[in-house]
């Protein structure tokens, strides 16, 4: 006969452990490294390549598992998130601390003896500040959380640049550049549409702290910083036609949203049922991936020399 | 009761048989990358005191 405790653990099936690694954040993730790497240039045999990815990858999960253990307490609060392995009660907290402790230090180990050990010390910081930074000491305490805690998930296209490159080049800085200003009004637009979530669970979101109206103004303000940065970099060495002419269209979209956003008021936006807010929050989820599709693009002519339709900007504008 | 018991047992079988299957790609991986740096590696003096006169250069 098995005691309770046992039963319980043989329920706590691996899809379970699987949805602690936060498998949407980890695609974005992985989707991200690869047009890092792919972006330096730099080749590295394929299975080397393919085993950084998955170390990166599972790097992130480690940090998912931990930043759940940290917000069990108050993931069952929220409707977004009590669904949660841990407060749906299919797996238990310390399973997920030791889950994401042992992944964190298999990845950063096997990313150092794979890659290189600069790759290996991002992937560590990263996880690091995911967890110290963010969730700790940030997420609760400050409604510029998801400002600074952004920068967590700005890293693995910088980590998958310097893990095939093995420097850490301008072009990495720009991609971060693009995620970490990319983050807010992404976030901002999900928790004016989630408020009450988060006020039950007092998180102090901008919208928390601040009320509605200064976070639509915000979510307006990062848009339009977004725009320079994700438009400057077809000027850079990772854009070229096909990533100027998708950010132009990309961003002239995401403004009109935001405006939109910025323009409604409590009573039109309830009315509507958010439907502004929602649209912002997922418009740009695929304005992110379409982005960096275009520099995977733009670096894989690059690589394979399609001469007849690459050409940089850069030689139009200022030569 | 014993069906209870019955249904725990095949879980564990599948989650053990999946486990098994993570544990092999992990050995495989590691094997495949091993095999990769080997022979990507330079050419190295290696510590037997052997002259190796391919890896001489010219002054």
């Amino acid at each position: 006969m098995l005691s309770k405790s046992e039963t319980d653990y043989s329920s706590a099936d691996l899809t379970a452990f699987f949805e602690l690694m936060k498998p949407r954040v980890m695609r974005l993730v992985i989707f991200t490294t690869v047009v890092g790497m792919v972006a330096s240039q730099e080749f590295i045999h394929p299975v080397i390549a393919i085993a950084s990815v998955i170390f990166i990858g599972l790097g992130a999960g480690a940090a998912g598992a931990l930043n759940m253990w940290w917000d069990s307490d108050i993931d069952f609060m929220m409707a977004r998130t009590d669904k949660r392995p841990i407060p749906s009660g299919k797996v238990k907290p310390e399973d997920a601390l030791y889950f994401g402790l042992f992944l964190s230090v298999l990845s950063v180990m096997m990313l150092g003896l794979i890659a290189n050990f600069l790759a290996a010390f991002i992937l560590g910081f990263t996880i690091w500040f995911y967890i110290f930074i963010y969730s700790i000491w940030l997420k609760r305490r400050t409604p510029q959380n998801i400002v600074i805690g952004g920068a967590a998930g700005a890293f693995p296209p910088v980590i998958g640049w310097v893990a095939t490159s093995g420097n850490i080049g301008l072009e990495s800085i720009l991609m971060f550049l693009l995620i970490f200003i990319w983050t807010p009004p992404h976030f901002w637009a999900l928790s004016l549409f989630s408020h009450s979530d988060y006020h039950r669970a007092n998180v102090p979101m901008l919208n928390v702290t601040y009320g509605k109206p200064h976070t639509r103004l915000q979510i307006l303000l990062y848009t339009l910083a977004l725009t320079i940065i994700s438009v400057g970099i077809s000027f850079s060495s990772l854009g070229g036609i096909f990533y100027f002419i998708s950010a132009l269209i990309l961003n002239g979209y995401l403004i009109y949203l935001a405006v939109r956003v910025y323009f409604q008021n409590e009573q039109l936006s309830i009315g509507l049922n958010m439907k502004y807010e929602k649209k912002l929050f997922l418009f740009s989820i695929s304005y992110l991936f379409v982005l960096f599709g275009m520099i995977l693009l733009e670096a894989l002519m690059d690589r394979f020399q399609i001469a007849s339709v690459n050409f940089q900007l850069i030689d139009i504008f200022f030569r | 009761m014993k069906n209870n018991d019955l249904e725990i047992s095949k879980r564990r079988s599948s989650t053990n048989i999946v486990l098994g299957l993570i544990l092999a790609f992990f050995v495989m991986l590691i094997f495949s990358v091993t095999v990769v740096k080997l022979s990507n590696g330079d050419k190295m003096q290696a510590y037997d005191h052997v002259l190796r006169p391919e890896m001489l250069t010219d002054e």
